[in-house]
């Protein structure tokens, strides 16, 4: 047999399709009789819709209708908001303010929706917006959710007073105060973790057809959760049973999170199609719709005190975070700055005590939901900054400071303090693995940190600050098990296991099936690699498929990068099942007792005479023609398997970032980035490499250049790719990457998952090396993006500080 | 009011009346049914709707159809007229290139152009000619390796085959 398949860097099967231009993404799919919506976005960012007349656009050219609001009354419900802070089973009080697929009364962001034209051509339909007449009462706006909280700030919802939708604590508020008291320092600092547009390639859109026939509904989206936005579309906002709608994901562009999520649009072309007759009806954003109406990340201000001992042992930390969620809460908004941040705020380190509070605020402003990391990256950048600030005010070196506060190699599996990673009903998680020293000592010594002196040298004669910095963080990734974060845990309304159907056809190739929905991770070749593996079969005899509600085993979808984690071993337990019932069959046909019977490489064999054998295809062909099967054995290979993992999985590793600071300019070049990660075993290491480099320039993107940006009014100036700064490939180095592996004890092919560790990582990694670079000028701390003028502007108040 | 537009797309002839706004990327998507060539943005910054005219690079969404007129198109269906994988496309392939692949076409038909110009660009020159291609997944490492691994196997097409089939 060949060798194994798990570990090795096949290139991807999917990919033939995406290098010759037949991919399949939804602007691609060209169905018969298709007609077209556009949305017409309030241009306000907070006003009351006094009245909307549609009746030119009715009668422009093409037009097939004009709907506003009022006329979904009664037909569409609001969209549901599946997690509130603290879970749904009661946690906290959470006032939830939900968007309707079109607006009625009001407006709270520019962008929202208030009417949609229907025409049969999309430049049609364009066109017919602009003669919608909509009488808007502008209302006063904050954008700011530190200052959306303070007495006399605009209100956006009567439930929610001073913009608050809930105020979430975790940790020990008391033993926090008394151990920064007894603390020999304890710094404080405000950080800001800038608004981020995710900006996948591929913009969101959705396509909807109604059968009169059979009263079934279809849409194709651009979903990374095509069985959860059935379930959401059917019970929660249509009133349609859940097996009438079938969700197809094509080939999806890209997402980091936008497109777990339920959007007005989806509910809105399966209306349109049943409303009118049965076309299929198709919706695609441009990309300055994508940026306003299409989930945001991060935006959070936080204050962060953190205490330590004379050398550097940090003792406490207390936080308190207001996070904006925008005008109207997307579908798992509260969960991210709670529950995915507040609980991992001790990150690898063994801070004793902890106490966090987050205040969740309503602004005007796009909604924000999850974004590459989410949570964990906010989380690991107070972390990360607190321990740099921590070094700098006890003149420490900040890679001795971490040293010093990891928690050992041998404290795993390890709980941390107060609380942190208990949900509200009891059920706890632990950490469960790590060694962290040689992942930092590898970084160091790959960087040279040692020499870095000379380096600083060097650069100041060229007119450059040079900075180093570190990031040693914690990623959380698998998010289960549901008994923690599921239905009666601490987060959403459901569960978090996932699931795999194989059939092993007559020939001996299998199909596997998956309830996980790729959008560029390379499900069909890593899903492949394990079941070739735990079958025998090579990689290119399993074809995986995945994305469609008809056809797939429920599943919770690909984010928290946890389709390996957890869909992976779903896949696996239905390979060991399909092995389990062969086991069986083998055994009668090798006349053998069924215990006697093993398999490797593809082969059932008795214990002992290895010649006494069948091969896997030889089973499925048995199986599959039935004639002379083991008493009461139901004919065909074909298992399914659901899994719920019994704890999270943490990568971690440190990250090293070189930077040159222009004296004159500000400008900042990112020199060198080594990057040490421990992602536990890889099934495609590949694909992990891929992931990391993707990861780690969002990461970047985000310490430098990248922010959404809202004027006073709520207009959102960084409103097009133009204004919005994404990383360009001149921009980056090469980035050098390295390991070390410490296998996940959590489940039985050692795997943790990596999607999201280079964007936790890489953020503080490049602050703290500016810091550092600017550091001479007795800099602390400088608020992202670091821009060449922020630089400028931080570096010359320093200069005029140190003259007055 | 429409016009007639003529032009040579992937070696066929081929002709559409078009509204005068009509973009090229929309003639090769809607008219000819050409859906390698994507759309990402809409203010020409992401190239993923990048073809070559008459050789050179073009972001199809800057470039009304009737501007086309009369040109030699090639999109990525076109790029290795044999139905194989040329050598750009393999190295993307190889070396791992795309990650959710809707900014690839664009980029490899951008590297094309590089290429044909430039037979042994370094990192740099590659990084300076993507700068009109966004990329969100890859952090673009991988389409620079991809890159100078295309250019070598087209300066030394003979010798890159025989140490293939030695690897074998």
């Amino acid at each position: 047999m060949a060798t194994a398949a798990i570990g090795s860097a096949i290139k991807r099967k999917e990919d033939p399709r995406f290098i010759t231009g037949t991919g399949n993404y939804l602007d691609d799919i060209r169905l018969p009789g298709t007609i077209h919506a556009a949305v017409l976005r309030s241009p306000y960012a907070h006003a009351t819709i006094r009245s909307i007349d549609t009746s030119a656009a009715a009668a422009m050219p093409g037009v097939l209708g004009v709907f506003t609001g009022r006329d979904l009354e009664g037909e569409l419900n609001p969209l549901p908001c599946a997690w509130a802070a603290g879970g749904n089973a009661g946690g906290i009080q959470n006032n939830l303010n939900t968007p309707r697929v079109l607006a009625t009364d009001d407006v709270k962001w520019t962008g929202e929706g208030v009417a949609v034209v229907v025409a049969e051509t999309r430049e049609q339909a364009v066109d017919a917006l602009e003669a919608i007449d909509v009488d808007y009462g502008p209302l006063p706006t904050v954008v700011d959710a530190e200052k959306a909280t303070q007495p006399g700030a605009p209100q956006l919802h009567e439930n929610a007073p001073n913009n608050i939708c809930f105020t979430w604590r975790v940790g020990d508020e008391k033993a926090t105060a008394s151990a920064l008291k007894g603390s020999h320092v304890v710094v404080k600092q405000r950080l800001v973790n800038q608004r981020l547009i995710p900006n996948p390639m591929d913009t969101r859109g959705a396509i909807g057809r109604y059968d009169p026939g059979t009263e079934e509904y279809t849409i194709w989206m651009t979903s990374q959760t095509p069985h959860i936005m059935r379930l959401l579309l059917a019970a929660f906002v249509m009133g349609v049973p859940e097996q009438k709608i079938r969700v197809i994901a094509p080939d999806v562009g890209g997402a980091f999170g936008t497109k777990i999520f339920l959007y007005a649009d989806m509910a809105l072309v399966l209306w349109l199609s049943r409303k009118l007759g049965g076309r299929p009806v198709k919706f695609y954003e441009t990309r300055r719709e994508n940026y306003q109406a299409t989930t945001h990340g991060r935006d959070h201000i936080t204050y962060i005190e953190v205490g330590a001992t004379r050398d550097g042992e940090v003792t406490g930390l207390r936080v308190k975070t207001y996070a904006n969620l925008g005008g109207r809460l997307s579908t798992i908004g509260p969960g991210i700055p709670t529950t995915l941040y507040g609980r991992l705020l001790t990150g690898p380190y063994k801070i004793p005590h902890v106490a966090c509070e987050v205040l969740g605020v309503y602004t005007n402003t796009t909604f924000v939901d999850a974004y590459r990391g989410a949570g964990r990256p906010e989380a690991t950048y107070v972390l990360e900054r607190a321990m740099d600030l921590v070094a700098d005010e006890l003149k420490l070196d900040p890679a001795e400071v971490r040293r010093r506060n990891f928690i050992p190699a041998d404290a795993f599996p390890y709980r941390p303090p107060d609380g942190l990673l208990r949900s509200w009903n009891g059920a706890e998680i632990e950490v469960d693995s790590g060694n962290y020293e040689p992942a930092l000592d590898l970084a160091l010594k790959k960087v040279g940190y040692a020499d870095i002196g000379a380096a600083r040298e060097l650069a100041e004669r060229r007119g450059k600050y040079l900075g180093v910095g570190l990031s040693s963080y914690l990623e959380v990734c698998g998010v289960a098990p549901s008994k923690w974060i599921g239905l009666v845990g601490e987060g959403w309304g459901a569960a978090m296991w996932e699931s795999a159907n194989i059939r092993v056809h007559l020939t001996g190739r299998a199909v596997l099936t998956i309830g996980t929905s790729s959008h560029g991770q390379g499900h069909e070749t890593t899903m492949a690699q394990v079941v070739a593996d735990a079958l025998g079969l090579s990689v290119d005899d399993v074809l995986v498929k995945h994305s469609d509600t008809q056809g797939t085993p429920f599943g919770y979808g690909t984010y928290g990068s946890r389709s390996a984690a957890v869909g992976s071993i779903a896949a696996l337990k239905a390979a060991e099942k399909i092995v389990a019932k062969g086991k069986r069959l083998a055994a009668h046909m090798l006349e053998a007792a069924p215990e006697d019977i093993e398999f490797e490489s593809g082969k059932f064999f008795v214990k002992g005479s290895p010649d006494r054998s069948k091969t896997i295809h030889e089973v499925a062909l048995a199986a599959h023609v039935g004639y002379d099967l083991p008493e009461g054995m139901e004919p065909y290979l074909d298992e399914t398997a659901y899994y719920d993992t019994p704890n999270c999985t943490f990568p971690f590793g440190t990250h090293v970032a070189v930077v040159e600071v222009d004296k004159e300019t500000g400008q900042v070049d990112l020199v060198r980035y080594v990057a040490v990660d421990d992602v536990g075993k890889k099934i495609n290491p590949l694909i992990v490499d891929g992931q990391l480099h993707g990861g780690i320039a969002q990461g970047v993107g985000q310490a430098l250049w990248e922010g959404a940006i809202y004027d006073d009014t709520g207009q959102l100036l960084s409103g097009s790719m133009m204004d919005y700064a994404l990383p360009r490939a001149s921009w980056l180095p090469e980035l050098e990457l390295d390991e070390t592996v410490t296998p996940s004890p959590v489940n039985p092919l050692g795997i943790k998952g990596v999607g999201e560790a280079g964007t936790i990582a890489s953020t503080p990694a490049v602050v703290n090396a500016v810091i550092d670079a600017l550091s001479p000028l007795g800099i602390r701390h400088v608020d992202m993006p670091l821009t060449a003028q922020t630089v400028w502007r931080a570096m010359q108040a320093a200069g005029k500080e140190a003259s007055a | 009011m429409t016009e007639q537009v003529a032009v040579v797309v992937n070696g066929i002839p081929r002709t559409a009346d078009v509204e005068p706004r009509r973009l090229l990327v929309q003639l090769l998507r809607e008219d000819f049914a050409l859906t390698g060539t994507h759309v990402g943005c809409d203010t020409s910054q992401c190239g993923a709707c990048t073809v070559l005219v008459d050789g050179r690079a073009v972001k199809s969404c800057s470039m009304l159809a009737v501007q086309a007129d009369g040109s030699a198109i090639t999109t990525i269906e076109g790029l290795a007229p044999d139905g194989g994988l040329h050598p750009l496309q393999q190295a993307f392939w190889e070396k791992h290139g795309l990650q959710c692949g809707y900014c690839t076409p664009g980029m490899i038909m951008t590297a094309a152009d590089l290429l044909s110009t430039n037979e042994d660009p370094s990192d740099a020159e590659i990084r300076h000619a993507l700068e009109g291609n966004f990329c969100r997944c890859t952090g673009y490492q991988n389409i620079v390796t991809a890159i100078r691994e295309a250019a070598a196997t087209m300066r030394h097409p003979a010798q890159v085959q025989a140490s293939a089939e030695t690897a074998r």
